[in-house]
């Protein structure tokens, strides 16, 4: 029994009774508004980790996933909007713009074969080839950020201009469509659309754990943690920096897809400049490098957010900004790096329970000591710049 | 560990002071003998680019709400019901608009939402309460070509505002017309139809072009303006929010002004963006309206009055601001007629209720939209508008006139048909 | 040739906004590889700096002074802007050199929480702040000196934060019943700053006529940029910038107060932007969310004009204006009517503000597939250069 419930076990048990937990006590418990946001921002999650793959391993900051994610998104939108239709029928704002046939790049979209791989196979060939164009000359930094940031505006003012194209500002709506029979805004499908999300968070962990572990999550820390190097030993990292920023392009998309059909709708707005700062600070509060650190931000940051918006609108800037502050000055690791690295015991350490003592005690105790004794146990920070 | 320590310290300190930005406004609770509540939801945002607008509906809702209160409340099989709101935050976002009317009708259980600003968020929210079978009021003008049976319309239709503006345009200013808007869905088919309006009525459109939302470099629409436009004509502009204010400060140092031959007839522009903008920019461009603060009626005056001495003495009140108010009087009286807060039952009372809103005596009509007078003004130094004309009081038309698309469709949701939203006359 | 004159002015007029936006960001980004966020906010408060000092004129001193409140406006902006920025750098930026993502995500915080502060601030909202401040700052002084020694001195610290936050906070709601205290100073909404009178019209110069705004931003610019040229290259100062700039270790070695330099350097872009702020006044709307409309802008510029050197950010950022002009307007159907169907149709697709943009970046993007580092890299033999 104690054996049961020593740490270890526990350690590996937690993760699984906190998937059964969300997966199967919360939709029997929960509102269905409630789960639908839990869903939403599980499904955010996925697009979590794929900055955390980019910037937490690679350590490229990139403040432009909200192209991938859109894209994504209208995808999967814009297979709704035909999918109800009649055949010979035109989606109903078509009409308003005077557009009389159906825009050449709409038609493979009548597919669902098509949709289900251009979710993901879309963002990540823009990915894949924005990255390449960019990493082939070694911009990196800031620059990478920057451009990153710029294309996303980019993409943002052709989305947001083009009416007869793709409805411009409005964007698609998805809740009166139907998939499989359903109606997608209603309860049931969104219940089975939670389940899916929470699947697919699954998976996609385990896809960037795999990555990330062995030879290829060496490299990529390695071209984080000095990329000269890495080349000088022979490697391309372009390559590397390439496949990782397709991948988390791709996992963006599927992200963007789920966020859409359990929102009800897909706009321009995906891209706005702040939502993509946003995502990644929910990986830089749930701790960078760290893959369940990730989710938990996406999630824990959003619910915030939404609670907060509900009570002190006003308010909701300037928690976030404090977040951006507090998150980069006091807790480079997140929450998650923080607890790995015993945050908690020092805590409590710091009213009075003396923590277990891995010298000498009263060495242990003595603030000088630890100051020291803390620049050797946290091992360097590869300064993920 | 003094090094963590310290850096956490650092970040609480962040932490602590940006909580400490955080101010809390006092809530007062109104006393009186209630036999009840009913909630309503009210969605706009407060924070975001489009704060700067919505604020001042959402305080005009609040206020027809303390006053409905104050006589009472609503009155449902003879109890007396407290009207409470539930106020939301659509953070000028459009997915997060969807998202609080979802909170809204789910969680809080409201009777009806009042919301919307931006045509983008109305179109957001429509899904949401059509699929819920939900009730929005919403209060802004817009650009028609929708007839929902989940919104009721209580700001202009376009025949209630860009066609009659169009036409005195025509009739008084010329027939070279170019168009200006910001690049989203209002301008855009706001421009289709007086486009296809000029047509049929002998104008022309010597140009059109849109500014991205927030964009504030507009030499090179001044450029074309100059181009199509060399000896002045009509320039009918429909950008919204920031946009305006770098449109009128650069027209004006370009020479692009009434005293040179350009006649600027404005449909976003109210006594408040006036005052955001500078009426020194503003004077002597158009604007074509349900309601003008300088509208001279008791309704009017009372209405300016009250919405002062709640919210402060420099306000202005404007037509959203009207509209918003005559719609939470309006969603009242027709629970009254209905003797009844459910949504059904109100849509179904709410046709052929009346009240009188300080621009007068307005009347649901059978396409959930409102009767509504028709005013063209000219910007006045003091930032106020002179009233050049009033049409009277005209029907609304959802599904536009002028074009083909929607030639002959009529909306009507008293007849008992399944296409009464958009059916051939 | 009338057009081309035109072009020219009206792209010198577009490009000279640019210059002066991102001149600020240039020096702070060639000096300490640090992209600041908050540059755009820097340039709002230098806007609303200018919102009260014209009302201070219009309230208290004689009419006849008001004209010239624009140019008493331009050092009082460049001061306000330039301390937030020295006490930004002071606070955060500091704590984070070597870590120019981070200090981009933290520059992000800040840029929120100044534009949430000058929504909300209030007279009760600014004593709230105050106190709190001041409260957290003496606790520490009125404290036994031995307690700030302990192993809960963290939490001490945190805590005492803690409680004169929430002080201030209370206080700030009690003033907040007083309607006298509680209007907020600037509120969400756009503020009204009216140019002066003669800053309204306009001069014809053979067929070109030139807005009088656009000839002071001009002017204002090439003061500017003669001020700074001369600073970096005359001053003292300024001579140890250049040198912080080329190789930091060496400069430090050599007896240079780095540190010293960094606040110099970040006080002084900070209050270019200020002067930029003011600058925009006349132009277009002053809002918190002024910032957002200039900075991507200006990150372009900076990208292009590569580091280190002013011209580069002088004729990145012409040359962006010229290219934005002549796409935006269309002058290039006037130029060549009889162009073949085809073209025509493509450039007119682009002739509309928004798809200038689109086109702009892309234009961006190629040519750094020529030029990585900008226009002028700067040269070195680093292994990253």
């Amino acid at each position: 029994m104690a054996d049961l419930l020593s740490s270890r076990n526990l350690r590996r048990a937690l993760p699984w009774v906190v998937i059964v937990v969300v997966a199967l006590v919360l939709p029997a418990v929960l509102p269905p508004f409630r789960l639908n946001l839990l869903g939403r921002f599980l499904s955010l999650g996925i697009v979590a980790l794929g900055i955390d793959l980019i910037w937490g391993y690679t350590g490229m900051l990139s403040l432009g996933q909200g192209i991938f994610f859109a894209l994504g998104a209208y995808a999967l939108g814009m297979y709704l909007q035909l999918s109800s239709l009649e055949p010979g029928q035109l989606p109903e704002f078509f009409s308003l713009y005077g557009v009389k046939s159906l825009p050449a790049f709409w038609q493979p979209f009548t597919s669902p074969l098509f949709t289900f791989f251009a979710i993901w196979v879309i963002p990540a060939l823009v990915a894949g080839v924005l990255g390449y164009l960019v990493f082939r000359n070694r911009i990196k930094g800031v620059y990478f950020s920057i451009l990153t940031q710029a294309a996303l505006l980019v993409f943002f003012n052709f989305f947001n201009g083009q009416q007869k194209l793709i409805n411009g500002t409005n964007g698609l709506k998805t809740d009166t469509a139907r998939l499989f029979g359903l109606l997608v805004g209603s309860d049931a499908m969104q219940r089975h659309l939670f389940w899916l999300t929470v699947v697919l968070v699954i998976a996609a962990w385990f896809l960037c754990r795999w990555l990330t572990r062995g030879r290829f999550g060496d490299a990529l820390v390695a071209i984080r943690d000095d990329e000269p190097r890495l080349r000088f030993t022979g490697y391309n990292p372009t390559a590397y920096k390439t496949v990782v920023f397709a991948v988390a392009g791709a996992l963006a998309g599927i992200s963007g897809a789920l966020y859409t059909v359990q929102s009800g709708i897909v706009s321009p707005q995906y891209m706005a400049v702040p939502f993509s700062i946003e995502m990644v600070i929910w990986v830089a509060v749930g701790g960078r490098g760290t893959l369940i650190g990730a989710v938990l931000g996406a999630v824990l940051i959003n619910y915030a957010k939404s609670l907060v918006s509900e009570q002190l609108p006003e308010t909701w800037l300037f928690i976030q900004g404090g977040l951006f502050l507090l998150v980069v000055t006091a807790l480079p690791d997140g929450l998650v790096g923080w607890w790995r690295q015993g945050g908690p015991g020092r805590l409590i350490a710091m009213v009075g329970v003396p923590p277990k003592a891995a010298t000498y005690p009263s060495l242990d105790l003595d603030p000088e000591v630890q100051a020291e004794h803390s620049d050797i146990d946290t091992t360097p920070r590869g300064g993920a710049s | 560990m003094r090094k963590t320590s310290l850096r956490l310290l650092g970040g609480a300190t962040a932490l602590a002071t940006s909580l400490s930005l955080v101010a809390c406004g006092g809530g007062d609770k109104a006393s009186g003998d209630f036999d009840g509540e009913v909630k309503v939801g009210i969605l706009h945002s407060r924070s975001g680019t489009m704060a700067i607008s919505e604020n001042t509906v959402a305080e005009a809702e609040l206020m027809a709400i303390d006053e409905i209160n104050a006589k009472g409340g609503v009155k449902i099989d003879g109890k007396k019901l407290k009207i409470v709101p539930v106020e939301e935050d659509g953070a000028s976002d459009w997915p997060t608009f969807a998202e609080k009317a979802k909170k809204l009708i789910d969680q809080d259980q409201v009777s009806v939402v009042f919301g919307g600003w931006t045509s983008a968020s109305r179109k957001a929210m429509l899904p949401v309460f059509e699929a819920k079978d939900h009730f929005l009021f919403y209060p802004i003008q817009y650009e028609g070509q929708e007839c929902s049976k989940n919104i009721f319309y209580s700001g202009a239709a376009p025949n209630q505002q860009a066609e009659p503006a169009v036409d005195w345009l025509l009739k008084n200013k010329g027939k070279d017309f170019f168009l200006v808007g910001s690049d989203y869905v209002y301008p855009r088919t706001a421009n289709t139809i007086m486009k296809e309006q000029l047509k049929a009525s002998g104008g022309k459109v010597v140009g059109e072009d849109y500014l991205p939302l927030g964009n504030t470099e507009v030499a090179p629409i001044i450029a074309k303006i100059k181009q199509a436009l060399p000896n002045g004509g009509v320039i009918v502009n429909t950008l919204n929010g920031d946009s305006n204010v770098a449109f009128f400060k650069q027209m004006k140092a370009a020479g692009i002004t009434p005293a040179n031959g350009y006649s600027i007839m404005s449909f976003s522009i109210a006594e408040e963006e006036i005052a955001a903008i500078g009426p020194e920019y503003l004077e002597g461009t158009y604007a074509a309206w349900n309601y003008f603060q300088s509208l001279d009626t008791p309704a009017s005056k009372k209405f300016t009055a009250d919405f002062k001495a709640k919210y402060g003495d420099k306000r202005v009140t404007n037509d959203p601001a009207e509209a918003a108010y005559m719609m939470v009087y309006l969603w009242a009286a027709a629970a009254e007629k209905a003797n009844s807060v459910d949504d059904n039952k109100v849509r179904e009372a709410l046709v052929g209720v009346s009240f009188d809103a300080p621009e007068g005596k307005v009347t649901v009509q059978p396409n959930h939209h409102v009767e509504k007078l028709v005013l063209i003004g000219e910007v006045q130094k003091d930032g106020m508008f002179k009233i050049l004309e009033n049409k009277g009081f005209v029907k609304p038309v959802a599904w536009n006139q002028y074009v083909p698309e929607t030639k002959g469709y009529t909306c009507d949701w008293t007849q008992n048909r399944p296409d009464a939203g958009k059916y051939k006359m | 040739m009338d057009l081309l004159y035109d072009t020219l002015f009206n792209g010198l007029a577009i490009g000279s906004v640019l210059v002066l936006a991102a001149l600020g960001l240039a020096v702070v980004f060639g000096l300490m590889g640090v992209i600041n966020m908050a540059h755009g906010e820097l340039m709002m408060l230098g806007a609303y700096t200018t919102f009260v000092v014209q009302n201070i004129f219009k309230a208290v001193l004689p009419e006849a002074l008001f004209p010239v409140y624009i140019l008493v406006a331009i050092p009082l902006a460049f001061a306000v802007s330039g301390l937030v920025g020295l006490l930004l750098e002071k606070t955060v930026i500091r704590r984070l050199y070597g870590r120019p993502l981070e200090t981009l995500l933290a520059t992000w915080g800040v840029s929120l929480i100044l534009q949430q502060f000058v929504r909300s601030v209030s007279s009760a909202f600014a004593i709230g702040l105050l106190l709190a401040v001041v409260g957290g700052l003496l606790v520490p002084r009125l404290t036994p000196k031995q307690w700030w020694q302990q192993r809960w001195t963290p939490l001490l610290g945190t805590g005492s934060w803690i409680v004169s936050g929430l002080i201030g906070i209370v206080v700030a709601s009690l003033l907040g019943g007083q309607r006298v205290l509680d209007q907020p100073w600037f509120s969400a909404r756009n503020i009204d700053v009216t140019a002066p009178v003669w800053l309204r019209g306009s001069i014809d110069v053979g067929a070109v006529n030139m807005p009088a705004a656009r000839l002071f931003i001009i002017a204002l610019t090439v003061v500017a940029l003669v001020a700074v040229g001369w600073f970096l290259q005359k001053s003292v100062w300024g001579m140890r910038i250049r040198a912080v700039t080329q190789n930091r270790p060496m400069s430090d070695c050599l007896g240079i107060p780095t540190e010293k330099v960094d606040a110099l350097t970040f006080l002084i872009g900070s209050g270019l932007a200020g002067v930029a702020g003011v600058a925009v006044t006349l132009l277009g709307s002053v809002g918190p969310n002024l910032g957002g409309n200039y900075i991507v802008d200006c990150f372009m510029v900076v990208v292009l004009g590569g580091v280190g050197k002013l011209a580069g950010t002088v004729l990145a950022a012409l040359g962006i204006g010229v290219l934005s002009y002549i796409v935006g307007s269309g002058s290039l159907l006037l130029v060549w009517p009889a162009m073949p169907a085809g073209l025509n149709e493509l450039i007119t697709f682009f002739a509309t503000t928004s798809m200038a943009k689109v086109l702009v970046f892309a234009v961006i993007v190629v040519f750094l597939q020529i030029r990585p580092a900008g226009l002028f890299p700067q040269k070195g033999r680093m292994v990253e250069a």
